[in-house]
């Protein structure tokens, strides 16, 4: 079986320590994790992981077992790319004098359809929200006029159908009294 | 660090009283039925020790020579009596020294609730004395694991480490309290925790899967059970036996599957895995339909996985949903609890006898009697064999013991050769293999089980490394028999030497003390035997010895345990010489 990108949705309560139960699972395995990221989800209290890996669908899936076996996991799924869809942002600092000497530069930005959010003295900086190879393309367009800093957030994905999480949720909040 | 966890509450009317929060601990305990704990006192648990001494009379503390031994004792005591065992220790390393049992109970899926001590809250992460983050040390070998910082939180938490440790697949726990929640005074009131949103102990059984098996199962004309300890966790015993005999099926069990059913059942057929028996070893791989029941297809118990059965179907009965297609890929899942699953299928399947199938284990066992076992049980030449002397205890005990053993040669012997007419009558530590554990376990399994006998079986290698719980069984006079089995080597690992090595014996030949002037030490009551005309004398008087006793029995000192599947081998190339 071939790797694939697969996108991993954990949904769980808000326990410290958690992280760490996730990460090990991956630890132990072997496996590089490609992003993960942590936010609150669509229900109250409820937390959701976001975790990009490169690896077969059998691991996948044994993956995913392992982390739905932990206490605090209320339901995890995995997804393929085309079942999502997913964007990263990415932070670009570039010194502002540049913008007047590579005139190129207002047009890489344009077309790129990236944001300039502030703009100081001595630095701009754009913002860049898409997929990774759009902004690994703005990236190496950038590249050669020198960044003083780049960043880029890890992957956040929503799926294309339901995930039955909210009735999970819906038939334990029915036998709490 | 505070759990938020959603628990089912109902909603009851409860009388509060405000107490410290080291006495809800020991309220707690009560609460879940506790009455016996393990345990080793130090300067974080303190408070909870003081409320240990005005509570003496309802809870029994058992104080260990190592926080290790706590946690193999609460093991032992876990598998004998079915109920949560439960250790506790300061912290640093008090709480280090937790961690070998916590990952032995959680491989074997032991239930164990651990209490450890923390500096008080406003220290944690200064890398005060005796601090350690225990919550990230045993976090992959818990099922939970939970810090409490704020003495109201402690019967919220303790209530759910007892349900999650021995609900659904059971597993050890770790509750780590700071010393000021133990300070800290609160209205105290406690309610048993009934459910846990994000946790589905046991998951539902479509019919499907029921009806599926049942066909496959009833089409078979040379199928083969192989059970694990699920059956014993799941008190499925006598659903197992009845399976096995309206279905006529041949059964095999797994080193933790063993004594759920008796040894003698005429369709068991012994053991599968690296040291299993000939015959069920061999036709895993000439089966049309294997079984397995409550077992994870260890690699232990597969050898090969390329080479694991092709040819058969698979029926997978587990409660883990995580272990369904792990290591081997299966034709129907039957999920839930064995004892649930067993009983449902039972009305669809037909009554058979696979006579002619069975009679194939018995010629394997035949083979296997001739190139193994006579040699063993019934040896010609001078030096002791391991399994003469579990010949004798069998003898001794007519199969109503509890036997412990450790991990190595004698522990493959004691599984292959002791007798069994009860379940939980076998404690070892199968997933780890926790060099040490018997000892320890064996003082947990006799206070678990006080009616039944307990044999400790241990090799001089294991016996060394927790030999101080000598010290344990002297103060409690807890009446366990333990024989060592002497062979002056780690005999497992010599073997591997000799076998795969060209007996380049790195490091495992041991020079050992007197082991029966230790014991005398600890005024245990000891013999030693050498030669065979002293043998079952020796176990005989061990065995009516109202108290604790020691015997060493020096055995030949290269024997090797056989048969055997090499690691890496499939099992039909199981090796009898």
């Amino acid at each position: 079986m071939d790797k694939e990108n697969f996108t991993i949705s954990v949904y769980t309560e808000n326990n410290i320590g958690l992280l760490n139960r996730i990460s090990a699972i991956f630890l132990k395995r072997h496996i590089n994790l490609d992003s993960m990221t942590a936010s609150q989800s669509e229900i109250k209290d409820v937390f959701r992981f976001t975790i990009a890996i490169k690896v077969t669908e059998e691991q996948v899936k044994k993956i995913v077992g392992q982390i739905e076996k932990q206490i605090e996991v209320i339901k995890a799924f995995y997804h393929k790319e085309e079942e999502i869809i997913y964007q990263e942002t990415a932070l670009f600092k570039v010194a502002s004098k540049l913008l007047f000497e590579e005139r190129q530069i207002q047009n890489v930005i344009k077309n790129s359809n990236a944001n300039i959010v502030t703009v100081t003295p001595e630095f701009f900086v754009i913002e860049k929200t898409g997929r990774r190879r759009e902004v690994d393309a703005l990236y190496s367009k950038l590249e050669p006029y020198g960044l003083m800093q780049f960043t880029r957030s890890g992957r956040i994905a929503v799926t294309k159908d339901k995930m039955h999480i909210s009735s999970i949720l819906e038939k334990f909040a029915s036998q709490t009294v | 660090m505070e759990t938020h966890t959603q628990t089912i509450r109902q909603k009851e009317k409860v009388t509060t009283e405000r107490i410290t929060g080291a006495e809800a601990v020991i309220r707690c305990l009560l609460a879940e039925g506790v009455d016996l704990i393990y345990g080793y006192p130090g300067g974080a648990i303190m408070p909870v020790y003081d409320e240990l001494y005005k509570f003496q009379d309802k809870i029994h503390h058992v104080l260990t020579r190592h926080e290790q031994g706590a946690t193999h004792a609460a093991q032992g005591y876990a598998r004998a009596s079915g109920k949560v065992g439960v250790a506790i220790a300061t912290s640093g390393p008090g709480a280090t020294n937790f961690v070998t049992g916590i990952a032995d109970a959680q491989i074997d899926s032991t239930p164990m609730v651990c209490i450890t001590g923390q500096v008080g809250s406003h220290l944690l992460g200064s890398d005060a004395f005796q601090e350690t983050d225990i919550i990230g040390i045993s976090t992959p070998v818990t099922k939970w694991n939970c810090q409490v910082t704020k003495a109201e939180k402690i019967p919220e938490v303790i209530a759910k480490a007892f349900y999650i440790a021995r609900s659904g697949r059971p597993g050890p726990v770790l509750v780590d309290i700071t010393k000021d929640a133990q300070f800290g005074e609160f209205d105290f009131v406690y309610e048993k925790c009934k459910g846990i949103r994000s946790y589905i102990p046991i998951p539902e059984t479509t019919p499907d899967s029921l009806q599926n098996a049942a066909a496959i199962i009833n089409e078979a004309k040379k199928p083969m059970i192989v059970f694990g300890q699920g059956v014993i966790l799941g008190e499925a015993e006598e659903e197992l036996k009845d399976f096995v005999e309206k279905t006529g099926i041949p059964a095999a069990w797994t080193i933790l599957g063993l004594s759920a059913l008796p040894t003698s059942h005429p369709l068991n057929v012994g053991m599968v895995g690296m040291h299993g028996n000939y015959g069920p070893n061999k036709l895993t791989n000439e089966c049309d339909v294997l079984l397995a029941i409550g077992m994870r297809f260890d690699d232990r118990v597969t050898g090969k996985l390329d080479t694991y059965a092709k040819q058969a179907k698979i029926i997978h009965f587990e409660i883990d949903p995580s272990e369904v297609n792990k290591n081997v890929p299966v034709d129907i899942a039957v999920m839930g609890n064995v004892k649930h699953t067993l009983k449902e299928i039972l009305p669809l399947v037909k009554p058979n006898e696979h006579q002619s199938w069975t009679e194939e284990f018995r010629a394997h066992d035949k083979i296997e009697f001739d190139k193994v076992i006579k040699e063993e049980l019934y040896p010609e030449k001078d030096g002791l064999t391991m399994g003469e002397v579990l010949k004798g205890i069998n003898q001794e005990t007519a199969g109503d013991a509890i036997i412990v053993s450790d991990v190595g040669q004698h522990q493959m012997i004691a599984c292959r050769y002791a007798e069994f007419k009860k379940s939980r009558s076998n404690v070892t530590s199968g997933g780890l293999g926790t060099m040490g554990f018997a000892l320890p376990a064996a003082i947990g399994a006799k206070m678990g089980a006080p009616d039944r006998e307990v044999v400790a079986i241990i090799g001089d290698g294991g016996y060394q490394m927790t030999i101080q719980e000598l010290g344990t069984i002297f103060q409690t006079q807890v009446p366990v028999k333990i024989v060592v089995l002497n062979n002056d080597f780690l005999g497992m690992v010599r073997q591997w030497q000799q076998l795969f090595f060209d007996k380049r014996y790195a490091s495992t030949e041991m020079i050992n003390p007197d082991f029966v002037k230790i014991a005398e030490g600890y005024h245990i009551k000891a013999q030693k035997v050498t030669a065979r005309n002293n043998l079952q004398e020796a176990i005989q008087e061990m065995i009516q010895h109202q108290g604790p006793y020691f015997l060493e029995v020096c055995v030949e000192k290269e024997n090797n345990v056989f048969p055997m599947i090499p690691t890496g081998s499939s099992v039909s190339d199981i090796r009898l010489e």
